[in-house]
């Protein structure tokens, strides 16, 4: 029956209609519109380039939102890859109660998305905030996290990094399927802890560390719901990143052309990040069977 | 957990190291990383004048006032209306990502069929691509078709395993599955739609219930979505509702918004404990695997 080409075809028709109706469609014509002026009132009209020359040229917004928008992914995607590593590491001890552990550390994942964390970091970071309270607790001056433009990018990655949680389910499984065999033999020749985390667990989990990381930078990228609730962007556009600045041009602005136009800009950066990183992949990720570890 | 994952865990002791530094490691992260969390709840109970000067969480007097203030909310609606419309666009939702997903999955992970390998890159490709080049021509889709300020746009792609998080995560998991039961069952004559239900579905629910417990804590917390799609405030989920709040409110009335934002977490936190075993593992053994 599994060769039943027919009866395939039919389970898997919801996702080629939904690919075609909900992804494919909107792809192709977020592309045309970039290339209008259309205002949601009157029709489309055809503009060519000019709203990537307008980028280029006339606008510094634009500007200073890409460069806010690396900033922030060149600080939180290591940030919380490492961090989800390392504390993979760590769950990976076989101790009692460990999986309590482990579920008490996905729940900022859980939860890290929703408005009420946000309303929290908010809180956190405030002029009075719990931050600050222990600054001067221990003696430091408080820091206008906030109000602060230096300041700002800060609270946003944290929140980011705060949220590790299934970057960290997905080494941790990873972690467990590195042979036991294989510590135990450099145990026998006085390999360190530190020596063999970076000498057998890192080389056999690239693969992994690999996907992370392409995962988290897709994320990253599009990171919406903390400048938009936390800092509104500000101050003076420093956490101003592009996902917000194309929800302002489309849905409150409503230059819908220049949004696509933007939206494509976004698009074609993760686009050709994503493809530097296969294409370093092959210097730096081994995958097991094909290259010997031991090389 | 497999067994043999278990095998490869690192035994304790191995190494000659006591536990009691890895608690103590284990415990010292925890703390860091729950402490605002806990530190939220105390601040619930706490007067106004509290929270801005106390580190810790305990509250010196506990006052309920700020949850039934902050329930009530300044519009016409209590915090009842938010969460039954949550409700209303979290359950379809849910409903149509299970039936749709496992559907697609079973037919990736079985059957042969024509365009299975591009259909299959290109249902990992989609994982990939960034959400937010798809909104505006969603929108102006949805606008179309008249569904804007109803949950049609929230639940009805769903239905179409647009997840494709969710299909990728239940394909990896069937493929794990061997296929002896299938085989005596397509002997004893039965349908692929028996088959499915019959054997599939209950092989199936470790996944199944990750997919519940994902899909349900997302759309809970989704945000843009309801931001772009939604107008009227009586349509309004949780997550807008709680934006709303801050907007309205000036600082004196923040202990209203910090009750409500624990009770608004509360149904993604119980969700999660009560499936979390499955959910852990779930994630865990359908993950990439090195």
């Amino acid at each position: 029956m599994y060769e039943n080409k027919k009866i395939g075809f039919l389970f898997v028709l919801p996702f080629v209609l939904g690919v075609l109706l909900f992804k494919a469609f909107p792809f192709v014509m977020s592309f045309a519109l970039s290339f209008t002026q259309y205002d949601l009132i009157d029709p489309p009209e055809w503009v060519g380039l000019r709203n990537y020359e307008e980028m280029l040229t006339g606008d510094p917004l634009f500007r200073k939102s890409l460069g806010v928008t690396l900033t922030f992914a060149l600080l939180a995607v290591p940030l919380r890859v490492g961090f989800a590593l390392v504390v993979a590491q760590v769950l990976n001890f076989r101790l009692k109660g460990i999986n309590a552990f482990r579920a008490a550390f996905y729940i900022p994942s859980i939860l890290g998305g929703s408005i009420a964390v946000a309303v929290l970091w908010r809180f956190v970071f405030a002029k009075y905030g719990l931050v600050n309270i222990i600054l001067s607790k221990i003696g430091l001056d408080p820091i206008p996290w906030l109000a602060d433009e230096h300041y700002s990018m800060w609270t946003i990655v944290l929140l980011f990094t705060w949220q590790f949680g299934s970057a960290c389910v997905i080494f941790l499984a990873a972690l467990q399927n590195v042979p036991k065999s294989l510590y135990e033999a450099a145990e026998i020749d006085g390999a360190s802890q530190g020596q063999q985390f970076w000498k057998i667990t890192v080389p056999l989990i690239t693969p992994v560390i690999f996907f992370n990381l392409i995962m988290q930078m897709v994320h990253a990228f599009q990171e919406f719901n903390g400048p938009y609730l936390i800092t509104e962007g500000g101050p003076l556009h420093s956490t101003y990143v592009l996902a917000l600045y194309i929800y302002d041009q489309s849905f409150r602005f409503f230059n819908l052309g220049y949004g696509a136009a933007l939206s494509w800009v976004l698009f074609a950066l993760v686009g050709g990040l994503a493809a530097v990183s296969f294409w370093s992949s092959k210097y730096w990720v081994f995958y097991a069977g094909e290259k010997d570890i031991k090389k | 957990m497999s067994a043999a994952a278990e095998m490869n865990e690192r035994a304790v002791g191995d190494d000659g190291r006591t536990p009691w530094l890895r608690y103590l490691m284990l415990a010292a992260t925890a703390i860091v990383m729950l402490y605002p969390l806990l530190w939220l709840i105390g601040a619930s109970f706490k007067s106004n004048s509290e929270i801005f000067t106390s580190a810790g969480f305990w509250p010196s007097k506990f006052s309920f006032d700020a949850y039934a203030k902050g329930w009530k909310t300044s519009t016409e609606y209590t915090f009842a209306t938010y969460f039954l419309n949550s409700f209303l666009i979290t359950i379809p939702r849910i409903i149509v990502t299970v039936i749709s997903c496992v559907l697609v999955a079973y037919a990736f992970a079985r059957f042969e069929f024509w365009g299975k390998k591009i259909l299959f890159s290109i249902m990992v490709g989609t994982m990939m691509l960034p959400l937010i080049v798809l909104r505006l021509p969603q929108y102006l889709v949805f606008r179309e078709l008249g569904w804007l300020d109803s949950y049609l746009p929230l639940i009805v792609p769903s239905a179409f395993a647009t997840d494709t998080f969710f299909v990728f995560m239940l394909v990896q998991f069937l493929r794990g599955i061997p296929r002896d039961m299938e085989e005596a069952a397509l002997i004893d004559g039965c349908n692929a739609l028996q088959l499915l239900w019959h054997i599939i579905v209950p092989l199936l629910k470790p996944a199944i219930i990750s997919v519940i417990v994902f899909q349900f804590i997302w759309t809970m917390n989704d945000f843009m979505g309801p931001l772009i799609y939604l107008s009227s405030v009586e349509n309004y989920p949780v997550s807008l509702a709680l934006k709303m709040s801050i907007g309205a409110t000036e600082e004196v009335e923040w202990a209203n918004v910090i009750a409500i934002s624990v009770v608004a977490l509360i149904p993604s936190v119980a969700v999660f404990f009560a499936a979390q075993k499955h959910f852990i593992e779930g994630a865990t053994s359908s993950g990439v695997k090195g």
